[in-house]
């Protein structure tokens, strides 16, 4: 990839300050508030994941940010200024700080490829040598320079979305907004655009917010996550620390997918009293993982516990761990107290039926 | 076939190309900003005002429901205002062009309508304004339906010049019903039909080719 792409940082006020602050942020479509007071920074350089499921306010958020959506109340700060108040006119200058990039890539089916990535720099009034220059640019850091002269109908999904990055990046914004990117791809693709997304967000110093419907996509690339529902911010944090203990019933369903779980057939014969064996989870992550866990607990239950499921996964660099045991009753008080010292989560779920 | 009569068909031919290629042109360069203000102002559109959508529309209908004999001969004082006669080739233009006119808008702005609101919506977030949206999404995106409906028009408008024949304005339809029906005269009726049909298939093939050249949506 080319390393020479030239980056007009972005001239703040206050650099240490968020790019993006809401602050009870609220709109109502007829009956149901699509946003019901959001409060949320992005931070300069970060990347943070907005995620929620469908009909949760996550695109009446994004389109918020620059202005194709005007929110009923609240105030919306971009680089330290309210743009809630802003007319159509004096928003255009201000959304060209802010590439956007879609689900369905929404590129211009009769320009090729150069002209689509140009044509934020076509509104700015750059002159045709100098936009179709910083063009090519832009495709070479893409990694699609010879499909310059190419239509998009020509392209497969996620060279368009490539397409669609170049483009959303022509201007050096300070921002790039996510709408849902990668939610039409399939899952190799998905990888390679995330991987260039957290590549350009390294390498440029970019702040990336990405809404999506997919923990994995979070998980991946995200710094912080927000998750949100019936258009509130439920729970926020950096992404290990609320992978490894989420707090929200949102959060937790969201997270289902892709975190360990009790093996169905188990979860649904165990019993909430009985003779046999208690289940817990075990929630551990951070400098709290690194530890000889398993060596620990059988030193100190010579008894024994069976482990049912489980592992760590890491994300951000850091171990988080989720594991599903079984021992006897009579040892439970003592693990629960004992692992809890080490700064993990315990769980009682229940008891199986019988010995099996 | 004589050779007047020869003269006479390819005078005809002549006067019909120049009642369609003007009356076309006329239409298109006023059909198309009235079909992007029909589009413009409707719901959710980029200038959204229902008021002047609805207005425009019923103009637009008022026109479209009368039937262009009447309009034809309705229209002859306004011909004399514009051309100065009410008679011949070029007084033929004025009503067929205010006929074709509202016709295109409409069929414009059925492709306008079918530009992907997301195309809209990108260049909204680039920071374009009403003007770029139109110049270079909704104008490009739906040009191979504005050749298109264009292609339709000029067909629709060499059919509507035989009845220009009425005000003397000549052409093959005044040419066929004049000599080939009312004089019984078979051999002229045939040739003009097939010029005519010569002349629509030409029409069709170059706007066609023009469309395919053009479209690059798939």
């Amino acid at each position: 990839m080319n390393r020479h792409v030239s980056w007009t940082p972005a001239e703040t006020t206050a650099d240490s300050g968020d790019v993006i602050r809401l602050a009870d942020v609220r709109r109502r479509f007829g009956e149901t508030a699509a946003l019901d007071g959001v409060s949320l920074g992005v931070r300069r350089g970060e990347i943070l994941g907005i995620i929620g499921r469908s009909g949760a306010g996550k695109s009446t958020l994004i389109r918020c940010l620059n202005g194709l959506e005007r929110p009923d109340g609240g105030s919306i700060e971009i680089e330290g200024r309210e743009i809630t108040g802003l007319g159509e006119a004096a928003l255009q200058p201000l959304r060209r700080r802010i590439g956007m990039i879609f689900q369905h890539f929404n590129l211009l089916s009769a320009k090729t490829v150069e002209e689509n990535v140009a044509l934020p720099l076509k509104i700015e009034g750059w002159p045709k040598a100098k936009r179709l220059a910083r063009a090519a640019e832009l495709l070479e850091l893409v990694g699609l320079s010879d499909k310059a002269r190419a239509y998009p109908s020509a392209l497969s999904g996620g060279q368009k979305q490539r397409v669609g990055i170049a483009r959303a990046l022509a201007a050096s914004p300070a921002l790039l907004l996510s709408d849902e990117a990668t939610s039409a791809l399939d899952p190799e693709t998905t990888r390679s655009i995330l991987a260039l997304l957290k590549d350009i967000n390294s390498k440029l110093g970019l702040t990336i917010l990405l809404i999506t419907h997919e923990m994995e996509v979070v998980r991946n690339i995200a710094d912080r996550v927000a998750v949100i529902d019936a258009g509130r911010i439920v729970e926020q944090g950096p992404v290990w620390q609320v992978f490894a203990t989420p707090k929200a019933e949102t959060t937790k369903s969201l997270l289902s997918g892709i975190r360990p779980q009790l093996p169905a057939h188990i979860a649904q014969t165990l019993l909430s009293e009985g003779p046999g064996d208690v289940v817990l989870s075990i929630d551990i992550a951070g400098p709290a993982a690194t530890g000889p866990l398993f060596q620990d607990l059988s030193k100190a239950f010579p008894g024994g516990y069976r482990l049912i499921h489980g592992g760590v996964d890491h994300i951000q660099k850091q171990p988080v761990g989720r594991f599903f045991i079984a021992l006897p009753a009579a040892s439970t008080a003592g693990l629960v107290s004992f692992v809890e010292r080490l700064g993990a989560q315990v769980e009682v779920l229940g008891h199986v039926a019988d010995h099996a | 076939m004589s050779p007047i009569m020869l003269e006479l068909l390819v005078r005809s031919l002549w006067e019909t190309l120049v009642m369609t290629a003007a009356s076309g042109l006329i239409s298109l360069v006023f059909g198309l900003p009235i079909g992007l203000a029909l589009v413009a102002t409707a719901r959710g559109g980029i200038a959204e005002n229902l008021a002047v959508n609805r207005a425009l529309g019923a103009v637009i209908n008022g026109f479209r429901s009368v039937p262009f004999i009447i309009l034809l001969v309705a229209l002859i004082p306004v011909t004399r205002v514009i051309v100065g006669t009410s008679i011949g080739t070029w007084a033929a233009i004025v009503p067929l062009a205010i006929a074709a006119t509202p016709y295109y808008a409409r069929i414009a702005e059925v492709s306008l309508r079918e530009v992907e609101r997301g195309l809209i919506e990108a260049v909204r977030a680039m920071g374009g304004n009403r003007w770029t949206i139109i110049r270079e999404v909704l104008i490009p995106e739906a040009m191979p339906g504005i050749v298109a409906g264009f292609t339709v028009t000029l067909v629709t408008l060499i059919g509507a010049s035989a009845m220009a024949g009425a005000i003397g304005a000549g052409g093959l339809g005044d040419l066929a019903i004049r000599y080939g029906y009312q004089r019984f005269e078979t051999a002229v009726m045939i040739a003009v039909v097939a010029v005519l049909i010569v002349l629509v298939c030409g029409i069709q093939w170059l706007g066609d080719r023009l469309v395919a050249r053009l479209d690059h949506r798939n």
